[in-house]
């Protein structure tokens, strides 16, 4: 008998048809978010550079409403990044004591309270 | 023997991707929220204060770092997203995508040795 | 009383008289002990003996019954129907493969991937049998179990979207059972491994989508096989920059 196997093709929609997989991308398109945040920095900084009124400028244009929409989206996706990037921790590094398997929610732990340390710590320094 | 010099970018995606998960919420929250709309003063990025802050070499290494690690993070990870939403795995975007990274660094490097 | 049913539609393709598949609906009594493999075995053995589709164990061990039972792959004689109940069940084949017919796939791509990591202990030195057992601790043991656990059903490639998109991709189960030969005290072959695990088609195609380990019906967990791969493989990668001269 002939055999004539037939392959399916993967639809390019294909990270819609699970929530899952929806997720995924929504954490995968954090990188458009904070790819422009560290072009933005360079911004800053060179606006920075070329003197007190154009800097005055930059900081005018980061108070107007598409960049304040702009900043909140980056937000969420820059949290979507932080929350999805401290569940995976654990994967990369499994941790055992003799014979026992430790679970991975101590190392999750751990991220989260450096993070909130380390936040903390920008935002005391940004205010001092 | 390099069996793949994957793992340079790859270790760059993994750095960028932890320092960025730490950093940049509450980076974007200062200066894209906090203070454009009020919630802090505008003395925490005022002119005086940034430039003594971007003249300190030591704050010019740690700058550099918050924007060059995210920035190939975010690279390779929109040349992998791209590839997931059906562009071919090619030259072209391979090439854009770390081109817009490098380029990027460097006016970062630029910016910051000269201020 | 007339008995429940509840209907189960699934995707047939006949390759000497099909040109696409199709879905054919199909209705079988409802009992809620029943898996979906069961209301399979019903329709061949009382409605079409046309259908075709693997099984061995009904038991969760062969491995053979993966099938995408509305559009996740699971294990069919593991996918109980009271869970679906009444609401019809879609029944495919798993993703990612091509469809040998009905819900038959063609796997040669596993298996050939699977050879090709050398899923074997390759001790450093054969020894001889009067040199009695390579022992092993239970702690040493436990650093890889999990990974032994896998029993190639596939069901992590059906769930990958980087197989799917990119058919060279070694992918999860293979390149979680390189990872258990790796980590076990009585194997030496790593390096060999790596010439597949570490090359482009290797771990490096994986974006850490994680749904194989989702859906790994033996808590395999590949995706944290294949992340500890990268660390490994990129540590390797510096250490070879940093001392050109040292071995390999
Ligand atoms: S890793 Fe899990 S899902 Fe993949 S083949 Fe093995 S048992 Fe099946
Ligand atoms: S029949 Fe063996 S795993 Fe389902």
């Amino acid at each position: 008998m002939s055999r004539k196997p037939y392959l399916r093709k993967m639809p390019k929609s294909w990270w819609l048809a699970q929530r899952r997989y929806t997720s995924y991308m929504a954490r995968e398109m954090s990188c458009v978010f904070i790819g422009a945040y560290s072009v933005l920095i360079v911004l800053g900084l060179y606006r920075l550079s070329q003197g007190r009124a154009e800097y005055g400028a930059f900081l005018d244009a980061l108070q107007s409403p598409p960049s304040l929409v702009f900043h909140a989206a980056a937000l969420v996706f820059a949290l979507i990044h932080t929350v999805s990037w401290f569940s995976l921790a654990p994967k990369a590094m499994p941790l055992q004591i003799g014979e026992k398997k430790l679970s991975g929610g101590p190392v999750v732990l751990a991220h989260y309270a450096v993070w909130v340390v380390v936040s903390a710590g920008v935002l005391l320094v940004a205010r001092i | 023997m390099a069996k793949s010099n994957k793992p340079i970018v790859w270790s760059l995606f993994a750095g960028g991707g932890m320092l960025s998960a730490f950093v940049t919420p509450v980076l974007i929250f200062i200066t894209g929220l906090a203070v454009p709309l009020g919630l802090m003063s505008l003395d925490s990025l005022s002119y005086d204060r940034m430039l003594v802050l971007a003249q300190n070499p030591i704050a010019k290494i740690v700058l550099f770092a918050v924007i060059f690690l995210p920035l190939w993070h975010a690279a390779h990870r929109l040349l992998t997203t791209l590839h997931d939403l059906g562009l071919p795995k090619g030259r072209i975007a391979m090439t854009l995508c770390y081109g817009a990274a490098a380029l990027g660094s460097i006016a970062a490097a630029v910016v910051l040795l000269r201020i | 009383m007339t008995e429940p049913t509840l209907q189960v539609e699934i995707l047939r393709y006949r390759p000497e008289t099909d040109q696409d598949p199709a879905f054919q609906t199909y209705t079988v009594p409802y009992r809620d002990d029943w898996v979906v493999l069961d209301a399979l075995n019903h329709i061949k053995d009382n409605i079409d003996r046309t259908l075709s589709y693997r099984w061995s164990c009904h038991m969760a061990v062969c491995g053979s019954c993966g099938m995408m039972i509305n559009g996740e792959p699971k294990l069919s004689c593991h996918a109980f129907l009271r869970d679906y109940y009444p609401n019809k069940i879609r029944v495919e084949p798993l993703n990612n493969f091509p469809i040998e017919r009905d819900l038959v796939t063609v796997t040669d791509d596993f298996m050939e991937k699977l050879e090709s990591v050398k899923p074997y202990v390759i001790p450093k030195q054969e020894r001889a049998v009067d040199e009695g057992p390579h022992l092993q601790t239970p702690a040493q043991l436990n650093t890889f179990k999990q990974y032994t656990m896998c029993i190639n059903c596939l069901l992590c490639y059906a769930a990958c979207p980087q197989y799917g998109l990119t058919p060279d991709f070694v992918g999860p189960a293979a390149l979680a059972l390189a990872h258990r030969y790796n980590l076990d005290t009585r194997d030496a072959g790593r390096e060999q491994r790596q010439e597949i695990a570490a090359s482009n088609e290797g771990v490096w195609d994986c974006t850490f989508v994680g749904e194989c380990s989702q859906v790994c019906p033996k808590s395999v967990d590949p995706a944290a096989a294949i992340q500890q791969t990268k660390i490994a493989s990129t540590i390797d990668w510096y250490k070879a920059l940093l001392n050109p001269w040292g071995k390999r």
